[in-house]
């Protein structure tokens, strides 16, 4: 047994409602830059739809992920690494801007400098990349709430797998948000695909990253990845994909996309598993296999054999502890209720959903019948299949039992929680139809739908605590910040966490590096020697430069 | 002007060529990449980019044989002049061809798909002069004075020359002497060798033959203090492929 630490996240799809705030705010904190316009590290996607970029999933076509060779290997899908060397030159299997959107600007100029008229000038839509005028045809949601219809929605790649009446009957049926980062996944295939080496796990967290100064720009980890979370910086020449805002997570305190969500239907929190089962579990025979096999690597926090090994691993009291009280192991492990988004990549993805029910209740309600009676739940989980079976082939690689499963769960918390919530005479057969216990039920309540800061973030590291009074910071008044007057929880958040060199997160050995946060291709202040004391914290906006033609070496 | 042109110019060449990478390595690690465009265009890079770098690497070869394999040794194993042009001609003229092929597409890319445009540099452009004219005059060499012309044994002037460089015994005399498409040609690539590590070129260093060998998967530790003895230390990959 080797033990390794992985912070890992769950997000419970009822309580989206699609807003985009998690993509809009991780935009803003990290790809606010020329080079990743069109980069979304956080997107939310429509499901059935497309997806972002079109049709990602169809791994025929963009070969992400891995699959067993004929003697049972696990090989990259793309081929051998001698195949991925032959390759380079110009790779065949990976998409282009168009795949995902052509990023956009309006040319808001014209509105203020247009001489009269007659007619109410317009702002022309022009092309980020080329600055040209260009017609806005798709965008990273473009099919938002099944925008586009029957012609666009049909191409989501999952319901080609379903069969033809499904697909008929679909529409009518159900709908529902899919918000999706990199799955900093135990197996990442991005990270097998780069010739360089350059994109690593780290060992504490296992957080996926890619050294901007070690990657080359070969482009191989954008096929990779199955999920496509990785995105090619056309400026730069370099690979960048979601950081777990790792900047933020070391000090205690919840990613970007975590922090603003709306619906708070995100946790984060560690989870233990054995390193030496991952390549074995990724390696079962049947695809259906994937998901127990998964479950099976994560090792039980509580086991005081486990707590022996983790020390000796040296993984830190803290992070046992965090482990110990992890609300996604108790998602994931516990209540069995979060499913892993398409363990068939066999990338053992890290990010983990519980499956939507609302459909079910919706189609419910709107049929005059109970939404909350159990058993008319369990009766439209088993006649709906359309969500079910859908929903298996996004978390189960298609089989309906753990899906089924996890929404007889829901159900069952729904129907048993009204009873309580009315006084009503409690039904222990309820809970026991889904083999809980009564109390467990009322505890998986606590955690889905109350949801606490604090219970929803259990994220070791130095400044657990502290992280609950930023949050307060946040939504308290600006003056009540340490610098008094005008300090903003924003600078305090800014100061302690940004990326700039002048903290204490810098590296020591890298103290004078520029900040590849906001680097324009440009600037070279920094890449000298004697003359790097700027580059940090007073350009450290990530947003300068945006504007900047690459242009100095190179 | 034959000291400056076969001396001065390759030393200077040379020296910018080790001193610049060097110094590039050590202080523009976050510069060095290939800056691929293939997220703008697809169609043309796949069909260009293959047969410009594989023509390239085989006329890079041929070079090294060329260049750097003196005539004697080839001799001595029994290899005669004609047997030696014979193949150095052929296989110069179809990984010439390649190139040259492969070079048009690139460029004919480069300046008509307005997304690659706009990603071209100052630097871009100045590489690809050069690396162009060196790529044509080559293929004149080849082409119009080996194949077609009578053929020149470059191989007793301007190979002896270069050799000459690395040993401190140069004799520019010996270039004075060859045909003016040769002279232009060594010209041009002496001048794409002192430019080289300032421009994307660098890529080539990089090449990444370790990912034959590494494991799949990369472990590092976000500790600086604990650095790992090996690159790939904390890798695992025994099961897979
Ligand atoms: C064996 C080593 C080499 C490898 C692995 C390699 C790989 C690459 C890759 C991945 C690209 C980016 C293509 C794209 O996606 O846009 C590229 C571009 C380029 N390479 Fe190489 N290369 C090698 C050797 C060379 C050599 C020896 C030269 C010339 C002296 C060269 C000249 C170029 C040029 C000019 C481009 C730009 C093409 C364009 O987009 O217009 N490469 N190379
Ligand atoms: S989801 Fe993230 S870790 Fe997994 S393969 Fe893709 S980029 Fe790598
Ligand atoms: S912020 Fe939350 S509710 Fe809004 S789209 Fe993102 S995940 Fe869904």
């Amino acid at each position: 047994m080797r033990v390794m630490a992985q912070l890992a996240m769950v997000m419970n799809l009822d309580k989206c409602i699609g807003c985009h705030t998690c993509s809009v705010t991780c935009k803003q904190a990290w790809t606010n830059r020329g080079g990743v316009e069109y980069a979304w590290f956080n997107n939310v996607e429509t499901r059935p739809g497309q997806g972002y970029p079109r049709q990602y999933q169809d791994q025929e076509k963009w070969k992400g992920g891995w699959e067993l060779n004929k003697r049972g290997k696990l090989t990259l899908r793309t081929g051998s690494r001698l195949k991925r060397l032959l390759n380079i030159f110009a790779n065949p299997d990976m998409p282009t801007v168009a795949d995902y959107y052509e990023p956009w600007t309006y040319d808001y100029q014209n509105l203020l400098s247009a001489p009269p008229s007659d007619t109410t000038p317009t702002a022309k839509p022009k092309s980020s990349i080329t600055g040209e005028d260009t017609k806005v045809t798709w965008g990273a949601n473009w099919d938002d709430d099944l925008g586009g219809g029957p012609a666009q929605i049909g191409k989501d790649p999952l319901l080609g797998k379903l069969s033809e009446q499904v697909k008929l009957e679909f529409e009518q049926t159900f709908m529902f948000y899919l918000p999706r980062i990199c799955e900093h996944c135990l197996n990442p295939s991005c990270a097998a695909s780069c010739p360089s080496g350059a994109i690593y796990k780290r060992a504490e967290d296992g957080i996926v990253l890619v050294d901007q100064d070690k990657c080359r720009g070969w482009r191989q980890c954008v096929t990779g990845c199955p999920y496509k979370k990785i995105y090619f910086n056309h400026k730069t020449g370099k690979a960048e994909k979601c950081t777990f805002c790792y900047p933020r997570v070391e000090v205690g305190i919840p990613t970007v996309c975590s922090e603003t969500c709306v619906g708070r239907l995100r946790y984060i929190g560690v989870l233990l598993y054995d390193a030496d089962k991952v390549a074995e579990a990724a390696s079962v025979k049947d695809d259906k296999d994937l998901y127990p096999a998964q479950l099976d690597v994560f090792l039980n926090p509580h086991d005081p054999r486990v707590v022996a090994e983790a020390e000796r691993a040296g993984i830190s009291g803290e992070w046992i502890e965090a482990a110990q009280n992890s609300p996604v192991y108790r998602l994931i492990v516990d209540y069995q209720l979060a499913l892993p988004l398409h363990p068939e990549y066999r990338t053992m993805p890290m990010v983990w959903y519980v499956p939507p029910l609302s459909p079910v209740v919706d189609v419910l309600s709107e049929t005059g019948h109970d939404g909350e009676s159990v058993g008319n739940l369990f009766g439209a989980i088993d006649a709906l299949r359309i969500p079910v079976e859908y929903l298996a082939e996004l978390f189960t690689a298609g089989d309906v039992g753990p899906v089924r499963a996890s929404l007889q769960r829901l159900a069952a918390m729904r129907a048993h929680m009204r009873k309580v919530n009315l006084g009503e005479e409690l039904d222990d057969s309820i809970a026991e139809s889904v083999r809980l216990a009564p109390g467990e039920i009322e505890s998986m309540y606590r955690l889905l739908a109350i949801a606490k800061y604090e219970d929803r973030y259990v994220i070791p590291g130095g400044a657990g605590s502290e992280a609950h009074k930023l949050e307060a910071l946040t939504t308290g008044c600006s003056l009540d910040g340490d610098g008094g007057p005008g300090m903003t929880a924003f600078d305090v958040m800014a100061e302690k966490f940004q990326l700039t060199d002048t903290n204490g997160a810098a590296p020591t050995d890298k103290t004078k590096r520029i900040n590849l946060l906001d680097w324009d291709g440009v600037r070279t202040d920094g890449l000298f020697p004697g003359n790097g004391s700027s580059g940090n914290g007073a350009t450290g906006n990530g947003a300068a430069g945006t504007a900047h033609e690459p242009e100095a070496i190179a | 002007m034959s000291t400056l042109l076969w001396l001065a110019l390759p030393y200077i060449a040379l020296t910018s060529f080790l001193v610049g990478h060097l110094w590039r390595y050590r202080h523009d690690q976050f510069g060095w990449t290939t800056r691929s465009s293939q997220m703008h265009e697809s169609r043309l890079l796949r069909l260009g980019s293959p047969l410009f770098h594989f023509g390239l690497l085989a006329v890079i070869g041929g070079h090294v044989l060329g260049l750097l394999v003196p005539k004697s040794w080839t001799e001595f194993v029994g290899i005669t002049e004609g047997m030696y042009h014979l193949v150095s001609v052929t296989a110069g003229t179809l990984a010439g061809t390649a190139t040259v092929a492969g070079v048009a597409i690139l460029l004919y890319r480069r300046f008509t798909v307005s997304a690659v445009r706009k990603a071209t540099t100052r630097g871009d452009k100045v590489m690809y002069a050069f690396l162009a004219a060196a790529i044509v005059t080559g293929m004149f060499n080849t082409v119009g004075e080996n194949l077609i012309g009578g053929g020149y044994d470059y191989r007793s002037s301007v190979s002896v020359w270069f050799r000459g460089l690395f040993t401190f015994s140069a004799q520019p005399e010996l270039m004075t002497g060859t045909p003016l498409s040769f002279q232009v040609h060594n010209v041009t690539v002496l001048v794409l060798l002192g430019i080289w590590p300032y421009t994307r070129l660098v890529h080539v260093f990089s090449a990444p033959l370790g990912y034959l060998v590494r494991p799949y998967v990369v472990y590092r530790s976000r500790d600086p203090q604990r650095p790992d003895a090996n690159r790939y230390a904390r890798a695992w990959g025994d099961q897979h492929e």
